[in-house]
């Protein structure tokens, strides 16, 4: 995250302009490529007990696949297939797979925010794709505005992981040996931590923030009443609910522009 | 066959629809502080959400996933890369397992 884009400063004549758009698409598209590989690697195991599950439940290997390449999300279509398996009705796996996925609305909006203003529908709609839990969050993290390229850049490894992972899982069928698949499970959240401690030692306001979604989401998690609530709607709600102390207490936050 | 592939469209569907619909429709900035300031937050708040408590349970048992998270909280604060410290924590827990089984 510390690697400032260079292109960014370049003041080349105006003739030049052609080739120097080129060398900044270029030079974005692997810094969010080089970005989304901790992502991608990160994918790999959850996609493959994804892939796995999913083919020991009845699915054929490209059906798994097929369900990742184009929903491209973990808890949504864990729930979703999981119906899809229990012979649920249509209208059952389509809610509640939709309820799972509102706390991309968010996202979504958070992330609109910081798009460069010369992105076009077309490519934002290709974007919106491309949005999970953790591309938006190191999206949004970036220092700068947010180009075509680089989104793109940072969304092509993991898509390319989450399916590889699922076939792979979906083929081969047999476990990883347990030691490695377990080690194998830290990889994201020390990705999280890796990608949230930094920042909290710069703002005491984000700081609150992540403390209190932590705190807030531990009590979801703990207490045995709220049990029901599924993780998508978890972590919506702990959002919303961080977000709000957030700007109830300090609207007027050090990182904010 | 058919049911489920029309299935696995429905999700595709509304695994997308939350993703685009504020990209299309929300191309102005948004102008209340308050909610520009509560959209700024969101990022910090989901990481907090999906790492507390959920990390104590990514590795099997708990006193691994500690061992990992102290390492991933101490290469953090002195803001080594991302895949860095992501690797050093996966080797921490599989040394620990390795030797605590």
């Amino acid at each position: 995250m510390k690697i400032q884009r260079q292109g960014r400063n370049l003041q080349a004549p105006l003739f030049f302009s052609r080739t120097r758009t080129k060398i900044r698409f270029t030079e974005d598209f692997r810094l969010g490529f080089r970005h989304g590989l901790p992502i991608a690697l990160g994918y790999i195991p959850v996609s493959f007990a994804f892939g796995l599950l999913a083919v020991k439940g009845g699915l054929p290997a490209w059906v798994a696949t097929l369900i990742s390449l184009t929903n491209l999300t973990s808890a949504g279509q864990f729930a979703g297939t999981n119906l899809i398996l229990a012979g649920a009705s249509l209208l059952e796996i389509t809610f509640t797979t939709l309820i799972i996925n509102l706390r991309y609305l968010l996202m979504s909006l958070s992330l609109a925010q910081k798009l460069a203003p010369d992105l076009t529908l077309v490519q934002r709609t290709m974007l919106a794709f491309g949005i999970t839990d953790e591309t938006f969050t190191v999206a949004a993290l970036e220092k700068t505005e947010i180009t075509f390229s680089y989104m793109l850049g940072l969304i092509v490894g993991p898509y390319v992981g989450w399916g590889t992972g699922t076939l792979l899982g979906g083929i081969v069928c047999t476990l990883l040996p347990p030691t490695l698949q377990n080690a194998l499970g830290i990889t994201l959240y020390a990705m999280f931590i890796a990608l949230v401690l930094p920042p909290t030692k710069k703002s005491r306001s984000i700081l609150l923030v992540v403390a209190v979604a932590a705190l807030v989401s531990s009590i979801l998690t703990w207490l045995p009443v709220f049990r029901f609530l599924s993780a998508g709607w978890r972590i919506t709600i702990v959002t919303i609910i961080a977000c709000l102390f957030g700007a109830k207490f300090f609207p007027n936050g050090s990182h904010q522009q | 066959m058919g049911r489920i592939l029309l299935a696995v469209f429905l999700m595709a569907l509304v695994s997308y629809l939350p993703r685009v619909l504020p990209m299309i429709f929300l191309r102005k900035r948004i102008q209340s502080p308050f909610f520009q300031s509560f959209l700024s937050y969101v990022p910090y708040a989901v990481l907090g959400a999906m790492t507390f408590p959920a990390i104590l349970y990514a590795t099997g048992d708990t006193a691994s996933a500690l061992v990992g998270l102290s390492v991933a909280l101490l290469l953090a604060f002195y803001e080594k890369g991302l895949m860095t410290v992501a690797i050093c924590a996966v080797l921490a827990v599989y040394v620990f397992q390795f030797f605590a089984l």
